[in-house]
């Protein structure tokens, strides 16, 4: 009775990964911390259906999803609808300084070359600037992304729970992909300084 | 012909819905001629990996269990 199964071992033990990702998700400590907590009393007292059908950790991952996607629908501080604008401004404007006016990169603005990209996902270090790169994007402008490429939901999904148009959303998307690509540019795989 | 600005565009939205068969040819069209935005694509197709990959995420063959 005192000791705790090897199931809730193994669930205490996630708990820092899926903070990790809750948070990269959501972007407040804070309502990271509350949705975690609700994650893990869901998952403790679901524990004995857990009948080892999937991994704990995918069984548990498939729990938090469900919790973000509540939280990102039922509060109204998740994403800011409105503030969208204000960052899709600011990006148009840095946007248009890459490319001539007949709509062709200005030299020197275009990609670098990244080597092989591939051999860092083992890299403990890259993970750090990744998430810096994810954390440092346009508040509203991460969630959005973060929907589409952790939460792995459906533009029409986002559209939905959001209440925007897909052709806004694909905007959305764009802009974040341009500026995380930038980010992991400069920081990561800029010529010597890893 | 399809600008880089339009090229860049495009690559984006083919992660996120089928693109028309005009919109296609038009951006292969492109990248045949574009090293810059043929760069990008592949590096856009990284960002997608990479967030498939993070390592919080249940690995994909932890998936299924045997």
């Amino acid at each position: 009775m005192n000791s705790m199964n090897s199931d809730e071992t193994g669930l205490t033990a996630l708990r820092p990964d899926i903070l990790r990702f809750a948070r990269l998700q959501l972007r407040d400590d804070a309502l990271a911390e509350d949705v975690v907590q609700d994650t893990m009393i869901a998952a403790m007292s679901g524990i004995d259906n857990f009948a080892g059908r999937a991994t704990l950790k995918t069984w548990v991952f498939s729990i938090l999803k469900n919790k973000l996607v509540d939280a990102l629908r039922t509060r109204d501080r998740s994403v800011n609808v409105s503030a969208l604008g204000d960052e899709e401004a600011d990006f148009d404007s840095m946007f248009d300084t890459l490319f001539k006016a007949n709509g062709h990169w200005l030299p020197g603005h275009q990609p670098a070359v990244w080597g092989d990209p591939e051999e860092d996902l083992s890299r403990q270090q890259f993970w750090q600037v990744f998430d810096a790169c994810l954390n440092y994007l346009p508040t509203n402008t991460g969630r959005v992304f973060a929907m589409r490429e952790l939460l792995d939901l459906e533009v029409d999904e986002i559209c939905r729970e959001l209440d925007i148009a897909s052709s806004n959303c694909y905007v959305i998307l764009h802009r974040a992909r341009h500026q995380l690509r930038a980010c992991l540019e400069k920081t990561w795989f800029g010529e010597g300084e890893k | 012909m399809l600008t880089c600005k339009e090229a860049t565009r495009l690559t984006s939205e083919a992660q996120d819905r089928d693109l028309a068969m005009m919109e296609t040819l038009g951006l292969e069209l492109h990248l045949m001629i574009c090293s810059g935005c043929r760069r990008y694509r592949e590096q856009m197709d990284f960002l997608h990996q990479a967030c498939q990959h993070h390592p919080v995420r249940p690995a994909p063959d932890e998936k299924k269990s045997p």
